[in-house]
This record gives C-alpha cells, structure tokens and sequence, in this order.
C-alpha cells in the first residue's frame, strides 16, 4: 500500500451515483407510453416528426459548441436529445421538416446555448421552440391530424378541429371523455393521451425524479377555476374534466413545467409556480384569443421563477409554524 | 425532513468486540477536536499507571487526559494527529499493564450507585469523559445546564446512520445492562425522570436487546426509528424521537432535552461505577477491501497503523482512508498519527470509488434542497460562497448547516456543494465573531 497516493479530499467521501444523464434518460423513459400512444394514433407522421426533431436538436448542440463555443460537447448528457423529443412532443404529426428543423435550431440556440448551455436557461427551450413555430406558422402549427390508428400518411394527414377549438368556438361533436382520457383527439403528438401522460407521471414520482408539486398543483389548480367556470355557466363553460384532459395540460403540467432548470427551487415555491400555470392557462383557454394556453402559461411562470426563488424560501429547520 | 439513504455497508455488524494487543508506544493528543488543550502534568521520564492523570483540563470546556497504559514517558511533544496538524502530545513508552489504585478493571456489573449528584459529575469531568458522538465535547458541560435552564427528558444517542461504523451496535449488544446503568446515573445527574434511546431499525438485535433490559429500568424507551441519514445529528434526533425542534443558533437544552451518545453513556458508567477514566474506546476498522472487518477495544493514543495492522491491513485497492464515517469522517494523509478519544472508524474507500467525478453545470433539479435536513438551499449557498457573497449567505442561514454533506452526495451534477457551504461558513462564523466583539 503506497500511502504517498493516498487521496485527501473533505467529506463527504462517498457519493450516491446520480447523474446529471441518469435524469434525462428518465424523463425520456416516463415519455415512452406518450410516444407509443402517438405514433399509433398518428402514425408515419409522427416517427418523421419526431426522428427530425430530436436528431436536429442534437446536432445544433453539438455544432454550437464544437465550432461556435469551442467547448467540450455535452450531447452524450441527453439534455438535448429530451429537449428534441418534448418538442416533437408538441407539434402536429404533418409539419414540414424545414419548420421543424427552425424550431431546433431556435430551441438549443435561443432557447438554451445563449444563455450558457445546460442549467442556466431562464425558459424551457422546447417551449421557446415550439411557441416561436406558433407564432411564425399559425397555420401549419394549428391543422391538427386526426387520429387514425397506424396510418402512413405524413404531410398528406387528414386534418379536423381539437377538442379545445370546438370548445371554443361551441361547434363540432366533442370526443368522448374516455377516447380523451386513452387519446383519440386530434392534436400534437404527445399529448393527446392523458393515460399515458399519467403514466409517466407515476414512473418520474417513483424515480424521484420530479415531486408531485407542480404537476398536482397545476392540475388541480385548472380542475377548480374550471369547475366554478362551469358551476356558473354550463352552457358557455365546457366541465372542468374537458379541460383536463383536452389539450396540452397534461403534457405542461407532468413534462413541461417541471423541467428542473426554469421551475422553482422548492416545494412553497413549486405550488406558487403551479397555481400561477394553472391560472393563466385558464384565462387564455376561456377568455384569450388561442384556443389553448399552456405553452404561454408556463413561459410566463417561468419568467416568475426568480421572483419566487428569493422570496419563498424552504420550510427551515426550527422554523416556527405560523 | 431531508435526509437520504446511503448503501449501509456495515460488514462488521453482529462481530464481537476483539481486544486489540497492547502497543509498544502510545501517543495520547492533548487537545481533542473541540475545547481548550489540556495541559501536560507528566514529563520525560516519569513512569505513570494507566488511568493516570497525565493532561489536566484547561478551564471548563476542556477535559482531563489520562495514560492509557502503564510505562515511562519518553517525552511531551507534537504529534500530527487526526485534525491534519501538529499539536501537543504526550508519548509513553509501555511498560506492562499496571493500572491505577482504586480503578476497578474487572467486568463485574455494579448497579447501585449512591452517589450524590454533584459527586457523580466530578467524577465524570475527572474522568475526561468527551462525547463519542463526533464533536467530542466535554461531556461534562452537557449535564451542567446554565442556570434557568432545565431538561425534562435525556435522549441517547445510539442511531449509528453513518454507514459502515458499527462500534456502537456492537457496545450495545455486549455491554447492553453497562448501558441502562449509565442512563440512569446520567438521568440523576440530569433530575430527569424519562430517556428515549433512539436506535436505527436497521439494528433489530440491539433495539430487542435493549428492549428487553429497559422493562427493568422505569422511564427508559427503546424508539426505534426509520433508517435515514443524517439522523444521528442531535437537532435532527431531538425532532425525530420528541417532536420538538431546536430554533437555529440554539442548543438542544432549550427544548428540554439533552442528547447523549451511547458510546459516552458507557464511559459514564465506566467512570462512575468503576472509577474508570475514558482511556480505551471501540474502532470500527471496516470498507469493501477490507480483509477483517471488526470491532477493536483500543486503547487512546494508539497509532492508527497498529490497528490497521491488528486487523490484517490495509487492503492494495486502498485509494483513501477516512477516519470515522463517509460521509462525515475526516480523509488521512497517513496513518501514523494517534486514536483520539474521538475515533470511532478507520474506513478504506477504494480508489474507484474515492476519486471525484468532473463538475458539471447544476441543473436545478432541487435535490440538494430536499435532502437537506436543515431546510437550507446548498445550491444558492454554494454560488454565493463562490461570489464570496458573505452578507447573503448569512442571510439564507448558512450557520445553520450541520456540514453532513447530504448535498454533495445527493447531487446529480457533482458539485462539491459542502466545500463552498464549510468555506463560506468558516468566513461568516468570523465576521459573526467579529461583530460581537466590537459591540462589547
């Protein structure tokens, strides 16, 4: 034994073997039921979207920081490969790969490698990625494929309203609150099941990769504003387990909102952070001009998320309850 | 709140105590980690009796230092020792086993005691009792409540959650009635008339064990309690076993309570019954190398290397030697420096495993936050000690941080968040100081 090589270093000397990829191969594992659910419902369409969309973003990190920042790459963390997939996640099954390859390139670019890279964006990249598309693109970002199981059709898709849009405007039968609950709706590809949304859920709970806080506080947030809605007006106001499960909610609220870098740092926090989702996303679904709003709400809270990492701070120790 | 789990690893769990040989020479530190050094009253060429006076406390919150073996003191100098400096020492040469008069070194139990109160804790500040807990505290000062102030209940501390160590569980297992003695000598001195001992359930032969022995010892409660670290951290204990929690920049007295190791519970029977001063103390000699994991009588001031040796080694794939836990444990530069009163572990960590992986970017996953047990944020603390930002770490309570790292270990990116929070701490704890000087 050579004690000249005897390594001194300060507690603690052991440590529990997370991983900052160990995270975001979880979070692409609790996205696995969700993307199943989307290719079956949309097919061809949503294999191309979704390939493009993650093989891009990886990419531009990798070029944005081999030749731009001339740094060390991180594409193997899998940061950017996630990021890839939740945007993918969020767009419909026929665009065209040009728009989606723009919409990389603003997510890891603007969304991520201005900023500093991983860790030290303000906002969730997919969502700069995606709700800069929306605005660019309203109308390729807003036909919406039906759902027609294992079909082979991409940019050709047949196209109809979301349940969201005929909510909206009260026109069109709505789908039935089970083919909403399993995802028979038109929609973006990830988000149209809430089965397999919720099943993602459970998996990042168990693997204590996010807490329950703003997932639950978002959900229940928009389940209440939406029920007194329609304890007020059921003929205006669509039933608060609509809101629910139509839309983007699920996917916000499980995958979105709680990407560790843009969401508060503790649970007084979180539950601020989710209430403030839910209100918002509320408020642009009923009385905005889009028929859906989570993507603004959540961008928005995001920008809060400063605010509210100085002035809630953790439950401390000895800390007298009020 | 907080806390994690670590692998536990205790490989030495259920082993018997080995005695360990007598050395050739001991090298017994004067000073411990905290408190005033005591001062030498032995000089070269004296030959002294275990369990002779050889250090006398220096003031109040300093404990006595006694030979751990009989021989001639071959000189009074500096030693490195386990803090990483240079500090006074005294070095005894050994000469036979010859112990002091009145000393009773037979195992025998004695279960009356009918000493008075202020008797008993002279005896235990004679005897240079320090808390085995960790800070080895003069246990002394612990059982001497400022005036106005006053337990209602003596809580023992035998959770052992580091993982590894398994020198209490084993005092436990064999010196289980020693113990219910010790508690009860401790709850007169205290004029308490309840003890809870708060032992892991990973520890069901000790927490049966001692079950058993408490139906005959009224006011004593076995709590066994759920594997977590850092539970053992006495604020986080009072809260785990009565409900209370100590305000921050307090001491555990003002809720009522007074936490004891269980380590320092035997010494105090041993002290008291037995007239016995802390010379000898069990060491956990244990990791994944290691060839003979076990528990060690040892005596203080013993060098290190000696037993490392007793228990067959240092293993080749050693990359690092912590003394005492993992996670709290301090990381040797060598192994020629002296057991302390304090040494609860030597611990090989393989190379693999004790070289640090590359830092990367934090990525605000709140980790770090909710495993810390003192519901402080590691993450904001550690950036503000990088800005040598010292009035907003203060502000966000980093005096409160009991440094158990929960938060390096937990940390996904590896930022060595501890480093930054001890550092910043160090700095903070001066201006503090600082500042009450210049206001008297």
């Amino acid at each position: 034994m050579n004690m000249e090589k005897l390594i001194i270093s300060p507690a603690p000397h052991i440590h529990g073997g997370d991983s900052v990829s160990k995270n975001m191969t979880g979070v692409i594992i609790a996205l696995v039921p969700a993307l199943l659910v989307g290719l079956y419902f949309f097919g061809l369409g949503a294999l191309i979207v979704t390939l493009t969309a993650v093989v891009s973003c990886v990419a531009f990190e990798y070029i944005i920081q081999r030749y731009i920042l001339k740094t060390e790459t991180s594409i193997l963390d899998g940061s950017a490969a996630l990021t890839g997939l939740l945007l993918a996640m969020n767009l419909p099954s026929n665009l065209p790969l040009w728009i989606i390859i723009i919409g990389s390139l603003v997510a890891i670019g603007i969304g991520k490698m201005t900023y500093g890279g991983l860790g030290n964006n303000p906002f969730n990249p997919a969502l700069v990625g995606r709700v800069f598309l929306l605005i660019s693109f309203p109308v390729q970002m807003t036909s919406w494929p039906l759902p027609v199981p294992m079909n082979g059709s991409y940019l050709d898709a047949e196209t109809g309203a979301t349940a969201l849009a005929m909510m909206k405007s009260h026109f069109g039968d709505l789908p039935s609150t089970l083919d909403l609950f399993l995802g028979k709706m038109g929609g973006s590809i990830g988000e149209v099941s809430a089965l397999a949304l919720l099943a993602g859920l459970i998996y990042l709970l168990a693997k204590k990769i996010i807490s329950w806080h703003i997932p639950v506080s978002i959900l229940v947030t928009v389940f209440i504003f939406t029920g007194i809605l329609n304890l007020v007006n059921p003929e205006l106001y669509a039933s608060p387990v609509l809101h629910l499960l139509s839309g983007g909610l699920m996917l916000g609220a499980i995958f979105m909102a709680t990407d560790y870098v843009t969401s508060p740092m503790n649970p007084r926090g979180m539950l601020v952070y989710g209430v403030g989702i839910g209100l918002i996303t509320v408020v642009i679904r009923v009385f905005g001009a889009y028929p859906e709003g989570v993507s603004f709400a959540i961008l928005i809270m995001n920008a809060f998320t400063p605010l509210i990492n100085t002035y809630i701070k953790p439950k401390r120790f000895g800390e007298k309850a009020k | 709140m907080g806390g994690i789990h670590p692998k536990e690893n205790k490989f030495s769990a259920g082993k018997k105590i080995i005695v360990a040989e007598l050395p050739k020479q001991v090298v017994i530190p004067l000073s411990h980690y905290i408190g005033t050094p005591s001062e030498a009253v032995v000089k070269k060429g004296d030959l002294v009796k275990a369990g002779q006076l050889i250090g006398k406390a220096n003031g109040f919150i300093s404990a006595n230092v006694h030979a751990s073996v009989s021989g001639k003191v071959s000189k009074v100098d500096v030693q490195l020792d386990a803090t990483g400096y240079r500090r006074p020492a005294v070095f005894i040469d050994v000469e036979g086993d010859e112990w002091l008069e009145g000393i009773d070194c037979c195992s025998e139990l004695i279960r009356e005691c009918t000493l008075s109160t202020e008797e008993i804790k002279k005896r235990i500040q004679d005897a240079g009792i320090v808390g085995l807990g960790g800070a080895t505290f003069p246990a002394h000062v612990k059982l001497s409540p400022p005036p106005g102030k006053k337990a209602d209940c003596l809580i023992i501390n035998a959770v052992e959650c580091e993982s590894y160590l398994t020198n209490d569980h084993a005092l436990m297992l064999e010196k289980g009635e020693e113990i219910m003695v010790g508690i009860g000598i401790t709850m007169k001195v205290l004029d308490v008339k309840k003890a809870y001992i708060g032992i892991e359930n990973n520890k069901p032969d000790a927490i049966d064990h001692l079950g058993k022995l408490a139906k005959n010892y009224p006011g004593v409660e076995i709590v066994p309690l759920k594997v977590r670290y850092p539970q053992g951290g006495e604020k986080q204990l009072i809260d785990a076993i009565i409900r209370r929690q100590v305000p921050s920049g307090r001491i555990p007295i003002e809720v009522g309570a007074v936490v004891q190791n269980v380590g320092t519970i035997f010494a105090i029977y041993e002290a008291v019954q037995k007239n016995k001063p802390m010379v000898e103390r069990v060491i956990t000699v244990t990791g994944k190398s290691a060839p003979n994991p076990g528990n060690y009588w040892v005596r203080v001031g013993t060098m290190l290397a000696e037993v490392a040796e007793v228990s067959g080694g240092v293993p080749a794939d050693t990359g690092k030697i912590v003394g005492g836990g993992p996670m709290m444990g301090r990381s040797f530069m060598t192994l020629d420096i002296p057991t302390a009163k304090g040494s609860a572990g030597i611990l090989y960590i393989k190379r693999e495993e004790a070289l640090r992986k590359p830092i990367k970017n934090c990525i605000r996953c709140t980790k770090c936050v909710t495993v810390c047990p003192m519901g402080l944020e590691p993450f904001l603390l550690m950036n503000q000690s990088e800005r040598n930002m010292w009035p907003e770490m203060e502000a966000n309570r980093t005096m409160d941080c009991i440094e158990c790292g929960s938060c390096s270990y937990t940390c996904p990116s590896n930022r060595p968040l501890l480093d930054y929070i001890r550092f910043g701490k160090t700095t903070v704890g001066g201006i503090i100081r600082n500042r009450v000087t210049v206001k008297k």
